[in-house]
Formats: C-alpha cells, structure tokens, sequence
C-alpha cells in the first residue's frame, strides 16, 4: 500500500474510500460528512437492524465502537495524506466511554481529531453525538500503529 | 438451572438485532458462553489484508460480555456498557472468531469483565476488552 499511487489521490477520494469502499462501512451506512487533514467527521444513520436494546429502540454500542474506530482511522490517514506518507494504518488500543444512550431514530455523528502523528504511532480523540455536541453519547481515545509492512505481525 | 441458562442465552440472541446483524452466536457450556462470530464478507474493515473491522472485534466482545452477564445474572436488565478499553493484538483474519469473558469483578450494580477474543488459537488471542458495565434491576422504580 505505500509508495508512489497512494499518495496522489485527494483527501476527498481518502474520504469516500472510507465510507464507500470498506464493506463494514457501507453496512452499517457509515457516510463520510467532512475530512481535513487531522480533522474527520462521519455519520451513522438509524437503522431498525442496529438496535441493541430491543426495549428502548436505542442503538447499539457497538455500533458507536465502529463508528469511532472508523473516524479516527480516517483523522490518522488525512494527516498521514497531508504529510505524503500515506500508508497502512492500526488500532492500537481503543477506549471508549458511554455518557448516555442514543435518542432513538436519530443519526449519530462522530467527530475526531489527530492531535498528535509521530513516526510510528499517532494519537486521536473522538466525540459520538446525535442532537449536539455539548452532549455527548460517548468519547473516544485511541492510538494507532503505522504499519511498515508486516511490522504489527 | 442449565436450561434456564440457556433459555436467557438464547433469548438474548434472538432479542437483539444488531446481534444478528453481526451473524455472532454464543455456546453455553456450564456457566461459561463461548462467543463466535462466523465470518462474513461484511464485516471486513480492510479490504487489503482483508482484515475484519476493528470495532466489529470490539463490538463482538462486548456482546459476549453481555451475553455472559445475561446468563450469570438472571432477573435484570440488560447490562448497559459504562466504558469500554480494547486492545488490538493481531489483525482479525476472514474467517471465525471466537471470545470469552471473564467477570473480574460483580459488584452490586458495576461489573468489570475482561474478554479475549482468538480465532486459531486460544492463546494467540486477535484482540481483548477490559469494560465496565451497569447492572440495573428488571422493574426500575417509578420516576
């Protein structure tokens, strides 16, 4: 994945391979709102199937965990993207706190940044939200792993 | 007592959506469930590798987490996740992943379990979860 290709394709291009060429994404119906380098935002519409407490209709964690990984991913490769050394990337660790549960039927939003990009890990923090951002559903912080070829093995 | 174990198990499973949506099941053998997650082509997260998504991994081991307190703990709610930290350890590969979780700690309202999650081999586990989850009586007191 590294070399000369990788690196001449758009920040917009990076977005939509996000949301429209990886199969969990488009699953879920993860679409990209809006990515600068460091900076992403993606969204994840409700969806009767996603539920995971059948008694309130809310949807599930997990939903929100992929959402999270998903955009932070994207925060570390428009950084990288914006650097000229986009690769491969790695969830490292992923830790997520649930404030409260999704309003039922509401999309949910989430927000991440890159705040820190070494040689070899980059750090992010991301906020899931549905009606604003001043109240969260869940916060994120992760690390990822830029993988030289085959160095996560 | 086994067949009421099995009976929440099952329930469970069949109650959540997303649980299906995911295609994951769950094994009881005594008091202990084995999550397992069979592959399928829409949990990829890299098509590269291919490699399953890491919050599909993540997701899994908490509904195990979930499905292992909603056998151990019968007359309750279902747990609600307070938070959760997940290590990935090696890339998830496309085919069947399996998970266990480990209640660490049952207090009277807040758990804390640990997951592991291998496919070839227990003891080259493809991920883990540390979480938290609140544990709420079946009937809340009126407001």
């Amino acid at each position: 994945m590294t070399g000369s290709p990788e690196q001449s394709i758009t920040l917009a291009e990076l977005g939509a391979r996000m949301s429209d060429s990886t199969p969990q994404a488009v699953a879920l119906g993860i679409r990209l709102v809006t990515v600068e380098p460091g900076l992403a935002v993606m969204a994840v519409p409700h969806d009767d199937k996603l539920v995971g407490d059948p008694e309130s209709g809310v949807i599930a964690g997990g939903v929100v965990t992929t959402l999270l990984d998903h955009v932070c991913g994207l925060a570390v490769t428009s950084k990288l993207l914006e650097r000229g050394t986009l690769g491969p990337v790695a969830t490292l660790d992923l830790r997520i706190d649930y404030m409260r549960a999704a309003e039922p039927g509401l999309e949910i939003v989430a927000r991440a940044h890159c705040y820190k990009l070494g040689h070899t890990i980059a750090f992010v923090r991301a906020t899931a939200f549905d009606v604003s951002e001043d109240d969260p559903i869940a916060t994120a912080q992760a690390a990822f792993a830029m993988s030289a070829r085959g160095a996560a093995e | 007592m086994s067949d009421d174990r099995a009976q929440r198990l099952t329930a469970i499973l069949e109650r959540l959506p997303y649980i299906r949506f995911l295609g994951m099941r769950a094994e009881l053998a005594g008091d202990e469930i084995t999550g397992i997650l069979p592959f399928a082509p829409h949990l990829i997260g890299n098509i590269v590798l291919p490699a399953l998504h890491g919050g599909v991994l993540g997701a899994f081991m908490e509904m195990t987490a979930i499905c292992q307190l909603g056998v151990r703990e019968p007359g309750r709610r279902l747990p609600r996740t307070i938070d959760v930290t997940i290590e990935y350890l090696r890339p998830g590969r496309a085919r069947a992943t399996f998970a266990r979780a480990e209640v660490v700690k049952l207090g009277r309202r807040i758990v804390n379990v640990h997951v592991e999650a291998w496919q070839d081999a227990r003891a080259s586990p493809v991920a883990a979860l540390r979480g938290h989850f609140m544990l709420s009586p079946l009937e809340p007191p009126a407001a």
